[in-house]
């Protein structure tokens, strides 16, 4: 304990800190629990919201990949596919995109789940503030809300796969790689958005920003809907720090065996991890400094 | 005397320059029923933040429970019951699953959280509200859902900040009721207001702050007895006028003090001075005669009205 210490040397604990009485006995047993599993009391709370509005989350969940596969991968393939022998690998177009869909999918529904809840905890009905009145610490609250995103990406990415088979959109055996690659790409955005929103403390439209001027032109630019190389070359950088862009990528190794050196193909995985970790680790900061001041 | 629940010594609480809270010091004794009277900014949320486990002194000591908040925090907090000052109920849920949720804080097992969310129920009077959305709920009701989920890992010490600010009357008194059930069960309350009637009715013991300092310190009878009469005569004679009566006035009584509506005269006997007033010749165009409260321990103590 003596780093504590050191950090505030000028306060006053001498008869403070009394460990010895039947209070504090009780509180330490109190504090073992939440300080345990303090993250997944967090989270169950984050599945009870989302449950309130399941349907929402279930229409989508299903729907969603529904619409886009026949809108791009049927309709839209019959066009591309008749015009081009792209440089997609030589695959069709529907075999092509659907990776990119899956993962724009997994980075839409990371947007959802990090930005509005974010602010809503910290200042429109500051329920982080409740928790960390009870045992839960900031940095617990931050990797509860990370708990639930995972779960909750997880599964809408399994169902939107699930599609994907339908829709013979997965050639590879190893294609069910995807899920956790989707997943990790929904969450190396989401952290970092989570972290930004955090940092928002008036509220004067900011994620209406990002949603257009960052989320828009990445799902539009990354590789999605067309390879990198076809874009100018003083926009291919965007692919280059886009976690869509090396998480689509990465799915289309898995699909169909999309060709890439092999360090790009590590790369890939390295920068989605990265920035997972960034963005995680500076929500926590952020957390602590908002709640424990 | 058994041992102090809380012990504060010379808590320093500071933004940049600014201390918020400039020294205090306190103790508050288990069953104790506490309070901390002060207008808006006097330090008395910033206190209860640090008393909370959830903000860190600048300088002095604490101890909540024997423990240091600084190392402790989560193992005091699972102690405590807090009904902050603002409703943080998650407005996405429900009456009773914002019960489940926050017990589940505790680590508490699922059985004994529904258990003891439908006591709680009860207890704030909502048991036919459970599955009522929060925000279909009424400020008084809201407020007693918060008190609820407070109590909901039995916790040694309740923290109240303002806990009936901003309700009618009427909620106010059922809140009152609620608290002092509480009390009666030696529940160690820690309250702030700057309410007088509030301090008045639920506190034991209180200390009066202002600018982040205490002023004086004692139960509610004792510190009206010390810093005021046993009754005041209000008087007003326009607002004009005050100001020229005022210093006819001097003299009369232990003490008057000028606002500028009324005229106060801190007396033992209020009716008599009355008298002795009229008697002078001076007719005001209203009078009034009540018992001393702790509004007016405040202003003797610092020359300003407690609610402003």
């Amino acid at each position: 304990m003596s780093g504590s210490e050191s950090e505030a040397p000028y306060r006053d604990r001498s008869a403070t800190d009394d460990a010895t009485t039947d209070d504090a006995r009780r509180a330490f047993e109190g504090g073992i629990r939440p300080r345990r599993f303090g993250a997944w009391y967090v989270a169950e709370h984050r599945f009870r919201v989302m449950w309130s509005y399941a349907q929402t989350i279930l229409v989508t969940g299903f729907g969603e990949p529904f619409i886009y596969l026949y809108a791009m991968g049927v309709g839209l393939a019959t066009l591309v596919d008749r015009n081009l022998s792209l440089e997609a690998g030589g695959v069709g177009y529907l075999v092509f995109v659907a990776p990119a869909l899956l993962c724009s999918a997994a980075l839409t529904t990371a947007v959802i789940e990090f930005s509005y809840p974010v602010l809503l905890g910290y200042k429109w009905n500051p329920t982080f503030t409740g928790m960390h009145s009870g045992p839960i610490s900031p940095g617990q609250i931050v990797d509860g809300l990370v708990i639930s995103v995972v779960v909750r990406l997880a599964a809408t990415v399994a169902i939107y796969f699930g599609f994907m088979l339908l829709f013979g959109a997965v050639p590879s055996a190893a294609g069910w790689l995807a899920v956790p690659i989707a997943t990790l790409t929904g969450m190396a955005f989401g952290t970092l958005l989570m972290a930004y929103a955090s940092t928002i403390r008036e509220d004067s439209g900011q994620l209406a920003m990002v949603q257009r001027l960052v989320v828009l032109p990445l799902t539009l630019f990354s590789g999605t809907f067309f390879p990198l190389s076809q874009l100018p070359w003083f926009l291919q950088w965007i692919g280059w720090i886009s976690p869509l862009w090396h998480g689509t990528e990465l799915t289309r190794v898995v699909t169909f065996g999309y060709a890439e050196p092999v360090w790009l193909t590590v790369l890939h995985v390295v920068v989605l991890i990265a920035m997972t970790v960034v963005g995680w680790a500076w929500a926590r900061r952020i957390a602590v400094r908002r709640l424990a001041a | 005397m058994p041992q102090p629940v809380i012990v504060a010594r010379d808590l320093v609480k500071k933004y940049g320059e600014f201390a918020a809270v400039d020294g205090l010091s306190f103790e508050v004794a288990p069953g104790e029923s506490f309070g901390l009277l002060g207008p808006n900014g006097a330090g008395k949320s910033t206190t209860m933040r640090m008393i909370g486990a959830v903000s860190t002194r600048t300088a002095g000591g604490l101890s909540i429970l024997g423990l240091d908040p600084d190392r402790h925090g989560p193992d005091i907090r699972s102690q405590l019951g807090v009904v902050p000052q603002a409703d943080n109920l998650d407005t996405e849920l429900r009456v009773r699953e914002n019960l489940l949720v926050y017990g589940r804080y505790f680590g508490l097992p699922r059985r004994v959280v529904a258990e003891r969310a439908d006591e709680l129920l009860e207890f704030a009077q909502l048991s036919d509200r459970g599955q009522a959305k929060v925000d279909a709920l009424s400020g008084g009701m809201k407020r007693r859902l918060t008190i609820a989920r407070g109590l909901i890992n039995d916790p040694r010490i309740i923290l109240l900040d303002e806990p009936t600010t901003g309700l009618d009357p009427q909620a106010r008194h059922i809140l009152w009721d609620r608290l002092f059930r509480l009390k009666e069960q030696g529940k160690t309350l820690v309250l702030t207001t700057h309410y007088m009637d509030e301090a008045e009715q639920l506190c034991d013991r209180l200390v009066v702050v202002d600018h982040g300092r205490i002023m004086a310190e004692g139960s509610p009878a004792q510190l009206i007895r010390e810093y005021s009469s046993r009754e005041v005569l209000e008087l007003r004679f326009g607002s004009d006028r005050n100001e020229e009566v005022a210093r006819a006035l001097e003299g009369s009584g232990d003490r008057i003090e000028v606002l500028p509506d009324r005229i106060l005269v801190y007396t033992a006997d209020g009716e008599a001075e009355l008298e002795r007033i009229s008697a002078a010749g001076l007719h005001p165009i209203t009078s009034l005669v009540r018992r001393s409260s702790l509004e007016d321990v405040f202003l003797r103590l610092t020359g300003r009205s407690l609610i402003e």
